[in-house]
């Protein structure tokens, strides 16, 4: 998708930016959304709470690039039986605000709710996710992604899509 | 999260009387009505979650005077303290005034809990200390206002168990087979200690927890359940679970058992093969070991690792993790997991934690599947017909071994059914 720095602004591309990625978790796009890291994403979806030390404590996901592939390889397989059948996901991103810019890199953050209905039923997950973006290329890119689900001190059901 | 709507959740709770469980327990079979029956969870509650040891937490989740943490023994929060004196005492969550819980926070410091309705305090040996306005309880004996407690508490190693029973078998007698298991598992740390420090994952899984216990040491699942990761990623797990594997399924008695994976290692002969890496890679550990326990003993350490072993009801130690169940309803059961951290092991502990972050949890590569089994299993478990389960897998070749258990092949279900002849003694019980 061409984006229009000059007209949009810096906010109206992290934004477009962040609903390529929901279109694409949403659609189980998985090489689409792998597409959109960094050669050294981190994707961190913290546990117990806003203060925790992912070199610490335990996290629900703290992947380093190599463990995102190969998150995204197990889904491909279509034996990953908490995906087969997939989730039906749709997910609102909102109050998109960019927080800082300098030298290449963008940190910027938004709200999310995502509905899911699988063969448990239907939930619905509430989260804060804060970006690092990078420029590669002239292409924004994900550096690192950080899920701070709201309730993420309580106990959860399996959580197998990409958040 | 909203559960919305509870699809295909029949809870079939039948709120009549307790079934006979003789009638539902045979040598190879179980009746599906053990997984679904109200009447029956209920009774478990009673005979098994508030009577036996049930694990709860370990002594370095509270490492200094005057800690606490929250706890549970199956749907009944516990305070677990540590004193001024260095005793471990294990509370109940409940206002000995009007019920109200005199804690809410998941951890502290503190040597007080001062409940929030009416100022009740009370010490963290569970002592009423005092109560505001005091000329209004004149004659009251305050000795008696204390907090509840779960009557016993016993340390084996480090791991705190809990018996709401007075009276009955001691830790030691119940631990029994499984005793061991948690020797081998210690000695893997150079200071002969496991720690607990790095938090709890709270999986929830909306199905009977003894899906969850039966699968622990299930070792026919592996090749099927987890096909995915293993298809992609180097694992030597699969291999384990095969039928050409020399491990074992042992029933260590006392609804407890292990998968013995010790003469696959055996023969690879690697140490820190168990772990997926080698003792080039984790010099500073190796070197640890071998002052430890000398280069021999180290090495025969190092190349059996650590235990796949489930101790009843609660507690799973999964090598480089530990579980522990807590069935909140006859369908909903919290699996709380963590990394264990070998003290004096730093080069091992971030392995060991992001083996398992990768490993466990809601979006785990393994655990995630492995609840989506549970849950299919407890919707399936509701059909009609058949009405038994068929646990029969290894009859034909099982035997006992040198001290005495019951083993089977590595894909077996030999430990279900030594459950199931276990849970069928204490179910009946009076």
């Amino acid at each position: 998708m061409a984006l229009n720095r000059d007209t949009d602004g810096l906010l109206s591309e992290v934004t477009q930016f962040i609903y390529r990625e929901a279109r694409f978790q949403d659609g189980h796009a998985y090489d689409d959304w792998e597409a959109l890291w960094t050669d050294d994403g981190v994707y961190w979806i913290p546990a117990n709470g806003d203060h925790s030390d992912p070199e610490r404590d335990m996290s629900i996901v703290y992947d380093n690039r190599s463990r995102i592939a190969l998150r995204i390889r197990q889904l491909h397989t279509g034996k990953r039986h908490a995906q087969a059948p997939r989730s039906r996901l749709r997910r609102v991103v909102s109050n998109v605000e960019v927080l800082d810019e300098g030298g290449d890199e963008i940190r910027a953050i938004s709200n999310a709710l995502v509905f899911e209905s699988n063969l448990r039923g239907d939930i619905v997950w509430a989260s804060r996710n804060e970006y690092l973006l990078r420029r590669v290329n002239g292409e924004l890119r994900m550096a690192r992604k950080t899920v701070h689900l709201v309730n993420n001190d309580k106990a959860l059901y399996s959580m197998s899509f990409l958040i | 999260m909203f559960p919305f709507v509870g699809l295909g959740d029949d809870m079939s709770a039948q709120a009549a009387a307790i079934p006979d469980i003789n009638e539902l327990i045979r040598p190879e079979h179980v009746h599906g009505s053990v997984y679904t029956s109200e009447a029956l969870y209920q009774a478990e509650l009673e005979k098994i979650w508030y009577r036996t040891w049930v694990y709860v937490g370990h002594t370095s989740e509270v490492p200094n005077a005057n800690d606490y943490v929250l706890k549970s023994i199956g749907p009944q929060p516990v305070i677990m303290t540590r004193d001024r004196n260095d005793q471990i005492h294990l509370l109940l969550n409940r206002c000995t005034h009007r019920g109200n819980q005199v804690c809410v926070f998941d951890k502290g410091n503190s040597r007080t809990f001062t409940c929030p309705y009416h100022g009740w305090t009370f010490s963290n040996t569970g002592q009423l200390r005092g109560y505001p306005f005091p000329s209004g309880y004149e004659g009251t004996d305050r000795e008696e206002l204390g907090l509840g407690r779960v009557a016993r508490v016993a340390e084996y190693k480090g791991f705190i168990f809990g018996s709401f029973a007075e009276q009955g078998p001691s830790l030691e007698e119940h631990l029994g087979g499984a005793r061991e298991a948690i020797d081998r598992l210690v000695r893997n740390s150079p200071e002969g200690e496991v720690e607990i420090t790095a938090g709890f994952l709270k999986h929830k899984a909306r199905a009977n927890w003894k899906f969850l216990l039966e699968n622990e040491t299930d070792g026919y699942h592996p090749q099927f359940v987890h096909a995915s990761i293993f298809s992609v990623a180097q694992s030597g797990i699969g291999d384990l679970y095969s039928s050409d594997s020399t491990a074992v399924a042992r029933y260590l008695g006392n609804g407890h058992s292990e998968n013995d994976l010790r003469p696959e290692f055996r023969r690879l002969d690697k140490p820190l093969g168990w772990f997926g890496t080698s003792a080039a890679r984790m010099p500073e550990y190796v070197a640890a070991m071998n002052a430890a326990y000398g280069e021999n003993k180290a090495r025969e350490i190092m190349i059996d690792g650590t235990p796949h072993t489930m101790i009843f009801p609660n507690l799973f130690i999964a090598e480089i993790q530990i579980f522990v169940l807590q069935p909140l309803a006859v369908n909903e059961t919290v699996q709380h997991v963590t990394a264990l951290q070998f003290k004096g092991a730093p080069e091992m502990n971030r392995r060991l934690r992001q083996q398992t972050m990768g490993s466990v949890g809601p979006a785990g590569f393994l655990l995630a599947d492995d609840s989506e089994m549970y849950e299919r299993n407890q919707r399936g478990i509701q059909v009609r017909d058949p009405e038994w389960v068929f646990l029969g897998r290894g009859k034909n070749r099982e035997r006992r071994d040198e001290d005495g258990f019951m083993v089977g092949d590595a894909t077996d279900e030999v430990p279900s059914r030594g459950m199931w002849q276990h849970y069928r003694t204490i179910m009946e019980e009076r």
